[in-house]
């Protein structure tokens, strides 16, 4: 028995273009899709008003499994994943043990197949043990099925070492996914270096701080021909040298967060450690930069860079608190609010960004739908208005800066290979 | 949860700033006697909780609890469970467990008092929160000014030295410019903070030109422990450029108000011929700050009925992990 789709806005985020039609989900894939498909024999859910899309494919998440799950594991996180319609993720490695030996990337496709409910895919490290100093061995974990490579929490701060990193990656054709920051003028900052850390008495972390490893990293890249990723994009400078570096044919993406995209450095009053990430929340003119960003295409992903911690970890002196917060529940409806509701991005755009392609950066399916592609869908109700409210949140950890806010724009629905996941559909509207 | 704290001067309603200062004053114009024949604050209790070193403000919320007859009890953050790992907040719900109403904090970390102030029920009072605000000293300063000058507004006020580090500058912007002074920082290049501008704050790394036509010069101690090397080449060569001397203050009208939260480092914020002159208002500052406690400890504790009356219909979690009323 299959699952009918019925009466929905099917949209493609790559063209753009929205249709009325019926989508017949059979055996894990999409079987067909017409303005009206025979429903006998499968289950019918009624998508009347609801924008059908490819499922969200988040390719920036923390799910600290192994090693810290008391923050989050595989089932906690991919749970949190499927309520915020997204059906693909990729996860970082800075786990513990580190995902820097093959052995690790089994544990998490095997631990992800058993008790997930979303798509898994690894991220190896480029340092052994994320250290910095010795290179991971990049071709097993590129047999092994990583999706990318990073150090994700630290740039690798030796250039020559990433150089070699890169001449692997380029072999193994997979992208090296950097967290651009220089840790010397970081300096202890705990937040954005500007009026904001001076009047709350915090130490800054200078935009330099991030860009001058950008443009180290851009002109790297371009000398050894490998795929460069920018993760979590923070400042007008980057984004500068990105739309350069584009202009030139460079081999170069980039990403930004919801949370950069809505919240500047004034949202730190008050020193709530929800408030706390890395790169820090920057100010308006940065966002201006990075949607500008977006817009034009130099970023091409949004991606939350979800980061769990225990209530316990950020309830302590704000420079004490780790950095991060999560997003895997928000991010949809933070970008339709925010964005989209607000004609910053058009829908299409926004979704191209949260599907098709980081789902094409993996090098993993994802992001279209189309007849004989993995049925990874998401019902979305672009009108229904919501609380955002952590106490009801499938993650483990609390940390999100949205608490309390009113966002318009939900996944209502979501199936994983065919199989529903996540729904908060009336039960009639499921036959 | 209480409403009333005193975490800063920066978001304090000017009214409330005019009220501390008024009632600082009647306090130091007052008999001692009379303090402490009214008793306001008898049965109350105040708790301070300093995980940095103080001489000044320290014994001054105790002298100026005792005067109001509080019951006034120290907790010594070196023998304390902070030791053993307790973290602020426990620390926090554990004395206000204990019958705490209020709580001076000093710490190493701004925001601080913040968080104790969302997270515990009693009133909390900054004695000094890392890098961000020493409000009390804020109004130590600008009523030591008042005192002598008989106003604020329209005032000219330098701020010298490490201005990067200090909560003092900080608290001292937001409390003279709120009532009309004009503020100008000066200090080397490294230690003055980003973005003043926008606040109407003039930066300047030239004393001269600092100084010029000032009404008050407030030297800050160079604050060592919270520098990180490269700040300034050394201690002689930042008092070569921004130690206030009497050749500095020669320049200026001899009303010159000249101030130090203390405590000095003689020789290299001021020499001792200012410190001890007759333009040095610090130990007048010392003194104030006596009667600006006072006012404050009665400030934020007579926002409620005394602890007896809220006890039966309050209960206070020490474990759970979110409390109510985090925002």
């Amino acid at each position: 028995m299959g699952i009918l789709i019925r009466g929905g806005e099917i949209i493609d985020p790559g063209s753009g273009t929205v249709v009325e039609a019926d989508l017949l989900v059979d055996e894990g894939v999409v079987a067909a899709i017409a303005p009206r498909v025979d429903g006998r024999g499968h289950q019918v859910v009624d998508a009347t008003g609801l924008l059908v899309a490819p499922g969200l494919v988040d390719m920036h998440v923390h799910l600290r499994d192994p090693g810290q799950t008391h923050k989050e594991d595989l089932r906690s996180g991919t749970m949190a994943a499927v309520r915020g319609g997204v059906t693909t993720i990729a996860c970082m490695p800075n786990t513990a043990p580190p995902i820097d030996h093959p052995t690790v990337v089994e544990y998490i496709r095997s631990r992800a197949q058993a008790v997930g409910v979303c798509r898994v895919y690894a991220i190896g490290a480029i340092t052994q043990g994320l250290a910095g100093q010795a290179l991971a061995p990049i071709g097993s974990l590129a047999t092994s099925g990583v999706v990318g490579l990073s150090d994700d929490g630290a740039a690798v701060a030796n250039a020559r070492l990433l150089q070699q990193a890169m001449r692997y990656a380029r072999e193994a054709d997979l992208p090296i996914i950097e967290h651009c920051e220089d840790r010397q003028l970081t300096d202890g900052g705990v937040m954005h270096e500007g009026l904001w850390s001076t009047t709350l008495g915090l130490r800054g972390i200078p935009s330099a701080a991030e860009e001058v490893i950008v443009a180290r990293d851009l002109l790297l890249a371009e000398a050894t021909g490998a795929r460069l990723h920018i993760a979590h994009v923070s400042t007008a400078g980057s984004v500068r040298m990105i739309r350069e570096a584009k202009a030139r044919g460079m081999r170069v993406t980039a990403e930004v967060t919801p949370h950069h995209l809505v919240l500047t450095d004034e949202a730190v009053q008050g020193y709530d450690g929800n408030s706390k990430m890395n790169p820090p929340l920057r100010s308006a003119d940065d966002i201006v930069a990075l949607r500008a960003g977006l817009v034009d295409g130099t970023i091409d992903v949004i991606a939350t860079d979800h980061a769990p911690h225990a209530v316990e970890e950020k309830l302590v002196e704000f420079d004490q608190a780790p950095f991060g917060v999560i997003g895997l529940e928000t991010a949809l409806g933070v970008v339709l609010t925010a964005l989209v509701g607000e004609g910053v991005l058009p829908l299409a755009r926004a979704l191209q960004a949260m599907s098709t392609t980081p789902a094409a950066i993996l090098g993993v399916r994802g992001g279209r739908l189309a007849v004989g592609a993995p049925a990874d869908i998401v019902l979305i109700d672009l009108r229904r208005q919501w609380t955002v409210d952590v106490q009801t949140f499938a993650s483990k950890s609390r940390n999100t800066p949205f608490e309390g806010w009113s966002l318009r724009g939900k996944a209502v629905l979501t199936l994983v290979g065919g199989q529903i996941k996540f729904s908060e559909l009336p039960v009639e509207a499921l036959s | 949860m209480r409403e009333r704290h005193l975490l800063g001067l920066r978001e304090l309603e000017i009214s409330a700033i005019q009220q501390l200062l008024d009632d600082a004053d009647a306090f130091v114009a007052g008999d001692r006697d009379a303090a402490a024949t009214r008793q306001s604050l008898r049965g109350r209790t105040v708790v301070t909780l300093f995980y940095e070193p103080s001489t000044r403000t320290e014994l001054a919320f105790e002298i100026a609890g005792r005067r109001l007859g509080a019951e006034v009890v120290r907790c010594d953050v070196d023998h304390s469970s902070v030791r053993k790992g307790e973290s602020l907040v426990d620390t926090g719900r554990t004395l206000e467990a204990l019958g705490g109403e209020v709580i001076v904090l000093r710490h190493p970390s701004a925001g601080a008092c913040d968080l104790l102030a969302r997270t515990v029920g009693c009133g909390i009072i900054n004695a000094g929160d890392g890098m961000h605000e020493h409000p009390t000293q804020g109004l130590i300063d600008v009523l030591t000014v008042r005192q002598l000058r008989g106003r604020i507004a329209g005032l000219r006020v330098a701020i010298v030295g490490d201005i990067m580090h200090s909560r003092v500058a900080r608290s001292a912007l937001w409390g003279f410019s709120k009532l009309g002074a004009q503020v100008t920082f000066v200090g080397p290049p490294t230690l003055l903070p980003a973005g003043m501008q926008a606040l109407g704050v003039e930066t300047v790394s030239s004393l001269r030109q600092g100084l010029d036509g000032v009404d008050v010069v407030m030297a800050l101690r160079m604050q060592c422990e919270r520098q990180r090397g490269g700040d300034v080449a050394s201690l002689a060569e930042y008092a070569r450029d921004y130690k206030i001397t009497s050749d500095v203050l020669v320049q200026l009208p001899p009303e010159v108000i000249v101030l130090h939260p203390g405590p000095v480092n003689l020789g290299v914020e001021l020499d001792a011929a200012v410190a001890y002159g007759p333009q040095s208002a610090l130990l007048r500052q010392v003194a104030n700050g006596i009667a600006v406690r006072m006012a404050a400890l009665q400030w934020v504790l007579n926002e409620v009925p005394s602890r007896s009356q809220e006890a039966d219909r309050r209960e206070t979690p020490l474990t759970s992990a979110v409390p109510a009323n985090v925002h």
